[in-house]
């Protein structure tokens, strides 16, 4: 019975209801959400986020915020890009390291701007947003890279796959998530990063080395995102200096705050974060089917955002605690 | 006892922050295997110690010695290296980890991707809290546990760290007697191990069962060191207060007019319990005590900030309803809270923005501010208080802690009050702006106001207050009038000396 109790009082299930309900609710009026089809679209609609979801979240908990992942994700796969345009002979798997390598080296600007100057990260990112948006413009003359200069196996990635009939891009995502489980819940860098999150003032007195955890995440949330790059690339077949990656810090920020994750550092889950992406997929998924236009989809969805923050928020003003990590 | 083996020998240990001196050439020897009380009056150094020997703080000078070693003890780190545990007063922790993380956390030297052994550390922290007899989920978070039950956790930190030295700094003050039974009976066990232990606290009673030794601090210096056995309770007191200050005298003592405020048996659950007294106007009453006795609770209470769960409260004689502050300022009191940084001031805003702030319907008469106004009301002020400052636009954090102090009081008297709570008005002040203070607390109860003035500081109580209350352990203990209020009687009734179940 408590066993049951704690696992209904944790935050998870209830954007998993959630996610039940808005499914159910849609299905009502068009059946055809409810088929394995329309599972298969919210999942091809989720990969890159769950992918900088699973950066941002740690970030998160480490009581920072990353705002230029967009931007990174951009510039990465534009660096990928150029590369596959101008050396055509190179193999298509050197897209990822350099792609994986690009972001990093961004995150980690980031990381030591934030550690170095005593920057708050949500400054130091909103500059950095501009900035790394801006030296894609240059890099690329401001040109797309096109279809014909991608490499047909990478392309294929978003639609061929190894096993189950699920695309390489959906396992990638997963497995991101999964190694993000591992160091979150089961690593000495994850505890830390918690730890920093929930007290950074006692992080040092309990010998934590702020400045190392600090600059490891940052430069873990670029890569991720220079990981989300060359998927952008595989996924869609272009990069285009100004569309890639647009937004994307809305919609991952989105998902993740979804997901239970506080902004006020020390909490949140990989389980959570999932679900928040997947709900945010599911509504991404259901608008088109409902026939509501392109144009106030992003009304909708900052809407969606705000109910769900809303109920979690009276659901736990009425004694529900949100259990920071159990079992994830 | 030269044949005892020294643990530490700390010699002309001194501290300044900031140019004030708060430890001063304290030398102290610990023997291995003894449990060692430190004793003093709020403000003596006690904790500024422990917190040199913890690492938390470096000293300005002086030397120390471990097992007959000179150490530089550098950081937390450092002295968690060299065995050395503190359990904080006022608990540090993780709020969002679990109890069994926060028991360990700093208890690691493997590289970072190294595998976290969740099983290990649940198992030991399930064992150090049963050692404890504390039955709480060790996996579940942090935030949420009661002050006693954070304590405990610290406490268990402590004991996982296997530590030669562990200091508690006033480790029973949340605890129940069972409780503080346990905790005693583990010191011992501590004791036979051949560890040392340092035991700050308030309680006498506690100090005689427990201790080997005791020294005493007073106004950052050691005063003396004795073994328990050989000094009584008086002996005790006299040393922690016997200071020579220089006297302050009250020039004149106000006419004392009508009831002010009347409060009968105000409890609050936790706090305080069962507070009753009375002020008239032009009085000004002393609320004595160590710190945690409950008396910035019961001003809290008053003002509506954390408001009483029983009890009554008169204003003027009419039964007063205080439930949030905004009542207790339509009812003409004043608070001026005890924490300046956190409670009082808007560091970056300007002087006169500081000043105004309580009384935003008199500089803005039709919601619009009225600039000429403000100043015209500021510039009052600061010459009826002699704030010294630069500008009226300059930051208030510019200015220098008594005149931040001075901002504070006028921008309360601006709101006209009938009723003034001061929490320690004078902490952190040098002399010269103090005795100022004196005079204005004076001034104002000749004009009538009712004033109660919460204070750490005897001289400060005795010279300045008509009638002096103490209060121990969220009661009343005493009400003293002004012609029969000592250091010593005052200090008695502060000092908890039964309550303890042995």
């Amino acid at each position: 019975m408590n066993v049951l109790r704690s696992v209904f009082l944790r935050r998870e299930a209830g954007i998993f209801v959630m996610i039940i309900l808005f499914c159910a609710t849609v299905g009502l009026y068009k059946p055809q959400f409810l088929t394995s089809q329309s599972l298969r679209i919210v999942l091809l609609l989720t990969p890159l986020i769950m992918i900088g979801a699973m950066a941002q979240m740690l970030i998160l908990v480490a009581r920072h915020v990353d705002l230029s992942i967009g931007s990174t994700l951009g510039f990465s796969a534009m660096v990928a890009g150029l590369m596959y345009r101008d050396f055509p002979d190179v193999w298509w798997i050197i897209g990822f390291p350099v792609a994986i390598l690009t972001g990093a080296v961004l995150g980690l600007v980031n990381g030591l701007l934030v550690t170095i100057f005593k920057l708050p990260s949500i400054i130091v990112t909103l500059g950095t947003l501009s900035l790394y948006r801006g030296l894609t413009f240059i890099i690329s003359d401001a040109r797309q890279i096109n279809r014909a200069n991608i490499p047909t196996e990478l392309k294929a990635m978003s639609r061929t796959s190894p096993i189950f009939d699920i695309p390489w891009i959906i396992l990638i995502a997963f497995a991101v998530a999964l190694m993000t489980y591992v160091v979150a819940r089961h690593t000495q860098l994850g505890r830390q990063i918690y730890a920093l999150g929930s007290n950074p003032d006692a992080a040092p007195l309990r010998g934590i080395d702020v400045t190392k955890v600090t600059l490891i995440v940052f430069t873990l949330s670029g890569a991720l995102c220079g990981l989300a790059g060359i998927l952008y690339a595989s996924r869609w077949g272009f990069v285009n200096p100004s569309n890639t990656g647009a937004g994307f810090e809305f919609q991952v920020i989105a998902a993740v705050v979804i997901g239970g994750v506080s902004i006020n550092g020390g909490v949140g889950t990989v389980l959570g974060t999932v679900l928040g992406v997947l709900l945010l997929g599911c509504v991404a998924a259901a608008l088109p089917l409902l026939g509501i236009p392109g144009s106030t989809q992003n009304a909708i969805y900052g809407a969606v955002i705000l109910i769900a923050l809303l109920i979690d928020r009276s659901v736990r003003q009425r004694g529900v605690v949100s259990l920071s990590r159990g079992v994830a | 006892m030269s044949d005892v083996p020294m643990l530490i020998e700390a010699r002309g240990i001194s501290k300044q922050f900031g140019g004030v001196e708060v430890l001063s050439d304290v030398d102290l020897d610990l023997h291995a295997g003894e449990i060692h009380a430190l004793l003093g009056e709020n403000g003596a150094g006690k904790s500024t110690f422990a917190k040199i020997l913890a690492g938390v703080h470096r000293p300005t000078s002086g030397t120390l010695r471990l097992n007959g070693e000179s150490v530089r003890i550098s950081s937390p780190m450092a002295a968690q290296k060299l065995g050395i545990a503190l359990i904080h007063q006022e608990p540090v922790s993780f709020p969002d980890l679990s109890v069994a993380e926060n028991i360990v956390m700093g208890r690691h030297g493997t590289g970072l991707l190294a595998r976290v052994p969740w099983a290990k550390i649940i198992a030991d922290a399930r064992r150090y809290m049963e050692m404890l007899g504390v039955l709480i989920d060790v996996t579940r978070p942090m935030r949420g546990l009661s002050i006693a039950n954070q304590q405990m956790v610290e406490i268990a930190r402590a004991l996982a760290s296997d530590s030669r030295l562990i200091i508690m700094d006033e480790p029973t003050a949340p605890l129940t007697p069972r409780e503080v039974d346990t905790l005693f009976t583990i010191a011992r066990q501590l004791r036979e191990e051949g560890r040392t232990i340092i035991f700050i606290s308030h309680r006498l009673e506690e100090v005689r069962m427990l201790c080997d030794r005791l020294t005493i601090f007073r106004d950052g210096a050691h005063i003396a060191t004795r073994t328990i056995d050989s000094i009584p309770d008086d002996e005790i007191i006299r040393l922690m207060i016997g200071r020579t200050l220089t006297k302050y005298m009250r020039k004149h003592t106000a006419e004392i007019g009508d009831m002010a405020l009347e409060v009968s048996n105000l409890t609050c659950a936790g706090a305080f319990e069962d507070i009753s007294f009375s002020l008239r106007k032009g009085e000004i009453i002393g609320l004595g005590g160590l710190v945690g006795a409950g008396r910035t609770d019961v001003a809290r209470a008053l003002f509506g900030v954390a408001p009483a769960t029983s009890g009554q409260i008169r204003v003027g004689g009419k039964v007063a309803r205080i439930e949030k502050p905004t009542d207790a300022i339509e009812l003409g009191l004043a608070f001026v809270p005890e924490d300046r940084a956190g409670d009082g001031i808007f560091g970056t805003l300007p002087v006169e923005h500081n000043l105004t702030a309580a009384i935003p319907e008199k500089i803005a008469p039709r919601g619009v501010i009225r600039r000429s106004l403000e100043r015209k009301i500021s510039r009052k002020s600061v010459d009826d208080l002699s704030i010294r400052l630069a500008s009226l636009g300059q930051p208030i954090v510019e200015l220098s802690g008594g005149n931040q102090q001075k901002v504070i009081l006028a921008r309360w008297l601006l709101t006209e009050p009938e009723i003034l709570i001061l929490d320690e008005p004078t902490r952190g002040i040098d002399i010269g702006v103090k005795a100022e203070f004196y005079d204005m607390i004076g001034d104002l109860a000749e004009a009538g106001r009712a004033i109660l003035l919460i204070s750490s500081e005897l001289p400060e109580l005795l010279s300045l207050c008509d009638r002096i209350l103490v209060m121990s352990e969220g009661r009343l203990m005493a009400e003293i009038p002004r012609e029969k209020a000592t250091q010593e009687n005052v200090m008695q009734a502060a000092v908890p000396r039964s309550g303890v179940a042995a």
